[in-house]
C-alpha cells in the first residue's frame, strides 16, 4: 500500500525552485525525510496537505489526489495531521481547551473532541499540567501539545515537521520515542522531517534524503545502516597515563580486540556483550575516566560522501551544511546501559 | 530506543502497550490498566461544523466566554454601559410618564458611539490578531477549514457580537416602551428601523475593524489602529461639516458624511430609516436622497472589500 505517492513533483518560486522532479512511493510506516534547510521538505508537506499547488507533477496522499479540487483536499486534511515546524499555540488558554478547539476544527463533535482530547494528551505525556496555560510550558511540553493537536483527530497519516528542532538530548529522545509509538502503537503513519540525520535512522523504517528539491536517496534504515556493531570509546587522560587513549587502544589489543583510532575516539569492533564488559574493565583498570562508550553504525551521513558526484548539480547554499549536520549526529546516546557517559 | 515493535501495519493493536513513557503499567499488580490507543471511529462532520464551531467559539470569545477571567472585563463593561444607558432612559421615560422614549432608536448608536468604538478596537485583535501573532492559522488551514470558511466565520461572529451589543440596548428600550404602554405601532416601527441601522453598523464596523486587525499580529497597534480608523475620520467629517455649515452649503454637508464610517450609518438611517441626522451642525440637515444612496453603497462595498481584503490576508498566513 502507498501512503505517499509523488510522480515528478516539482515546485519552482520566482527566483528559487524548492521542488526539482521530485518522485516517491512511501508506504506506511515511519518515514523520515531528511535534508538541509531549505532542501524543500517544508514546501513538500505544503503540497501534500493541498495548501500549495504543484508547478508540475502529481502526488497523491492516502491514494487521494491533492490537485483533485476542493472536496478532496478537505477529506486529505480531514485523514492527516500536520505538526508545524514554528511555535503555533496560543500561551493563554490551557492545552485542552486548546487541543478541543483543534479537535472540532477537524470535524469532531463537542463530546468526541473532549474524550480524544483527554486520551491524546494521556498518551503524548501530558498529565495534570494539561489545565494550565500554555506560556508557562517548557520546549518540551509544548512539543507534545503541538504533537497532541496532530493526532487528537486519529489520522491515518501525521506529517512532522522538525518534532524535535529546540529540545535537549533527553527531551529529543522522548520525542523520537513518541513518535515510533505514533505508529506502532497507535498504528498511524508518520512523515518525519529532520536536518539531522542521526535522528532518523534510530526512529524511521525507511529514509528519503532530499536535497535541493531532488531525491538523493529513498531507501530502508536497514540498508543505510547496516549494524556492524562498532563501539566508540573515548576516555580522559590522568597523571599515570598522560596519554589515556593509547593507553587503552595498547590495553585492548593486548585483550584480542580490533581497534581503529580516530582522535581521542577508538573504535572497537565488539564481537558480542562480553565486549562492553572487556571495555569497562580496561578502562576501570587503568583508572581512566570514561567518557563516552557507544554503538556506533554507518551513519545515514556517509550517503552524502558515497554519493559526492551525484548531486552536484544542486541549487546553490544547501550542501554546504551537510557536513556540518552529519558531525552534529555524532552524540547519539548509546543504547547500552553501560555506554551513557559517566566518568569515573 | 529499541525497535521493540517491527513495523506492525495493524491498526487495531490496541491491547498492546508501549514499553516507554506510560508510568504505572509496569508495576504488576497495579491497578491503573493503560487501555492503550483508541482510534477513532465515529463522525467526522467537514468544513459546514467546523465553520459553525469557529463562529461559536469567536463569538463566545468576543465577550472573553471561555477566556480568562481578565479577557471578560473590557467586553463586559462596555456591554454593561450599553445596557445600562438604555435601562436609564426607559426608568426616566416610565417614571415621569413621558409620551415617547426621550431619544429614537436609531439615536443610540450614535450617542453612544464611542462605547462601540472601544468594542471593535478591543475585540477586533482578540479575533484576529492572537492566531496570526502566535501562528495557529496553519493548524487550521491543514484541516477541513478553508480561508472561506475561516474568514467567513470570523466575520460573521464579529458582526454578531457588535450586533448584540447595538441590539440588546434597543431590545431594553422597546420592553420599557411598552410597559410605559407608549403607542405600540409607532414603537415598533421604530425598533424594526433601530435593528435594520443596528445590523448594517454591525456589518460594516466588523469588516474595518477586522481588516486593521488583521494587518498586525500585534494587538497593541491593532488597538490604537482600530480607534484611530473610527475616531479620525469623524473628527475630519465633522470639522468639514462645521465648515460647510459656516458657508451655508448645507448640500455638502451628506456629502462629507460618506468619509466616515460612522457617518455612513447615519446618512443611510436618516435618508431611509427615518432617523434624525446627527451631523456636525447646529441644527440636523438631512442628506439628499442621491448622498443617502451613496452611503448605502459606499458601506456595502465598504464591507465587501474587507472581506475580500481578509481573505487575501490569509492566504499569505496559510503555512
Amino acid at each position: 500500500m502507498t501512503v505517499i505517492a509523488t510522480e515528478n513533483l516539482s515546485k519552482r518560486f520566482p527566483r528559487v525552485t524548492a521542488l526539482d522532479g521530485l518522485t516517491l512511493d512511501i508506504g506506511p510506516g515511519v518515514t523520515g525525510l531528511v535534508g538541509a534547510n531549505g532542501a524543500g521538505k517544508s514546501t513538500l508537506i505544503k503540497i501534500l496537505l493541498g495548501l500549495s499547488p504543484a508547478s508540475e507533477g502529481s502526488a497523491s496522499v492516502l491514494g487521494l489526489d491533492v490537485a483533485a479540487g476542493s472536496d478532496t483536499a478537505a477529506t486529505i486534511r480531514e485523514r492527516v495531521g500536520y505538526m508545524p515546524e514554528h511555535d503555533c499555540l496560543p500561551p493563554d488558554v490551557s492545552a485542552t481547551e486548546f487541543v478541543v478547539h483543534m479537535a472540532r476544527m477537524s470535524g469532531l463533535p463537542a463530546t468526541a473532541a473532549r474524550e480524544r482530547t483527554a486520551d491524546t494528551l494521556r498518551h503524548v505525556g501530558l498529565y495534570e499540567e494539561r489545565y494550565r496555560p500554555i506560556g508557562g510550558y517548557s520546549t518540551g511540553m509544548k512539543q507534545r501539545v503541538k504533537l497532541a493537536q496532530a493526532l487528537v483527530h486519529d489520522p491515518q497519516l501525521v506529517f512532522l515537521d522538525e518534532p524535535t528542532n529546540g529540545l535537549d538530548p533527553v527531551g529529543r529522545d522522548d520525542m523520537l520515542g513518541l513518535i515510533r509509538r505514533v505508529h506502532a502503537d497507535f498504528g498511524i503513519s508518520v512523515l518525519v522531517t529532520s536536518h539531522l540525520l542521526g535522528e532518523l535512522e534510530r526512529t524511521c523504517d525507511h529514509v528519503v534524503v532530499i536535497d535541493g528539491g531532488r531525491l538523493l536517496r529513498s531507501s530502508s534504515t536497514s540498508d543505510f545502516t547496516q549494524s556492524t556493531a562498532t563501539l566508540a570509546v573515548e576516555v580522559t587522560d590522568t597523571g599515570a597515563h598522560p596519554d589515556g587513549t593509547a593507553t587503552l587502544r595498547k590495553a585492548l589489543a593486548g585483550a584480542g580486540l580490533e581497534i581503529t583510532a580516530d582522535g581521542r575516539l577508538l573504535y572497537v569492533q565488539a564481537e558480542g556483550d562480553d565486549t562492553y564488559d572487556v571495555v569497562r574493565d580496561a578502562v576501570a583498570g587503568l583508572g581512566l575516566g570514561l567518557v563516552r562508550m557507544e554503538q556506533r553504525r554507518h551513519r545515514i551521513a556517509e550517503i552524502f560522501r558515497d554519493d559526492d558526484t551525484l548531486p552536484a548539480s544542486n541549487q546553490a547554499g544547501t550542501q554546504a551544511s551537510t557536513p556540518t549536520t552529519a558531525s552534529t549526529s555524532a552524540t547519539t546516546p548509546a543504547t547500552d546501559p553501560a555506554g551513557s557517559p559517566h566518568a569515573l | 530506543m529499541p525497535s521493540d515493535a517491527p513495523a506492525t501495519g495493524s491498526p487495531g493493536s490496541t491491547g498492546s502497550t508501549g514499553s516507554t513513557g506510560d508510568s504505572g503499567t509496569t508495576a504488576a499488580t497495579d491497578v491503573i490498566h493503560d487501555i492503550g490507543y483508541r482510534h477513532y471511529d465515529g463522525p467526522r462532520l467537514g468544513r459546514g461544523y467546523a465553520r459553525r464551531s469557529l463562529f461559536t467559539q469567536s463569538l463566545r470569545a468576543a465577550y472573553g466566554l471561555g477566556r480568562s477571567a481578565k479577557s471578560k472585563v473590557p467586553p463586559a463593561l462596555l456591554f454593561g454601559i450599553m445596557c445600562l444607558v438604555a435601562l436609564i432612559l426607559v426608568a426616566v421615560a416610565i417614571g415621569t410618564g413621558m409620551d415617547e422614549l426621550p431619544l429614537e432608536y436609531t439615536d443610540y448608536a450614535i450617542y453612544l458611539q464611542p462605547v462601540i468604538f472601544l468594542f471593535i478596537a478591543a475585540q477586533a485583535p482578540v479575533s484576529v490578531s492572537r492566531d496570526l501573532r502566535f501562528r495557529t492559522v496553519p493548524l487550521y488551514f491543514s484541516r477541513p477549514v478553508e480561508r472561506l470558511d475561516y474568514v467567513s466565520a470570523k466575520y460573521a461572529a464579529m458582526a454578531s457580537a457588535l450586533f448584540v451589543l447595538t441590539a440588546t440596548p434597543l431590545l431594553i428600550l422597546y420592553v420599557g416602551a411598552l410597559l410605559a404602554k407608549l403607542d405600540f405601532t409607532d414603537q415598533t416601527k421604530g425598533f424594526a428601523q433601530g435593528l435594520v441601522s443596528a445590523a448594517l453598523l454591525s456589518l460594516l464596523f466588523a469588516g474595518i475593524g477586522l481588516a486593521i486587525a488583521a494587518l498586525t499580529p500585534r494587538r497593541g497597534f491593532g488597538v490604537a489602529a482600530v480607534i484611530a480608523a473610527f475616531t479620525v475620520p469623524f473628527g475630519a467629517v465633522s470639522a468639514l461639516q462645521g465648515i460647510a455649515w459656516e458657508q451655508d452649503n448645507l448640500g455638502a454637508i451628506g456629502w462629507f458624511a460618506l468619509f466616515s464610517p460612522i457617518g455612513l450609518i447615519d446618512n443611510v438611517q436618516s435618508t431611509f430609516l427615518g432617523a434624525t441626522p446627527a451631523t456636525a451642525s447646529p441644527e440636523p440637515v438631512d442628506p439628499s436622497t442621491a448622498a443617502g444612496t451613496a452611503a448605502l453603497l459606499v458601506a456595502l462595498a465598504l464591507a465587501a472589500g474587507c472581506f475580500l481584503f481578509l481573505l487575501r490576508r490569509y492566504r499569505k498566513a496559510g503555512l
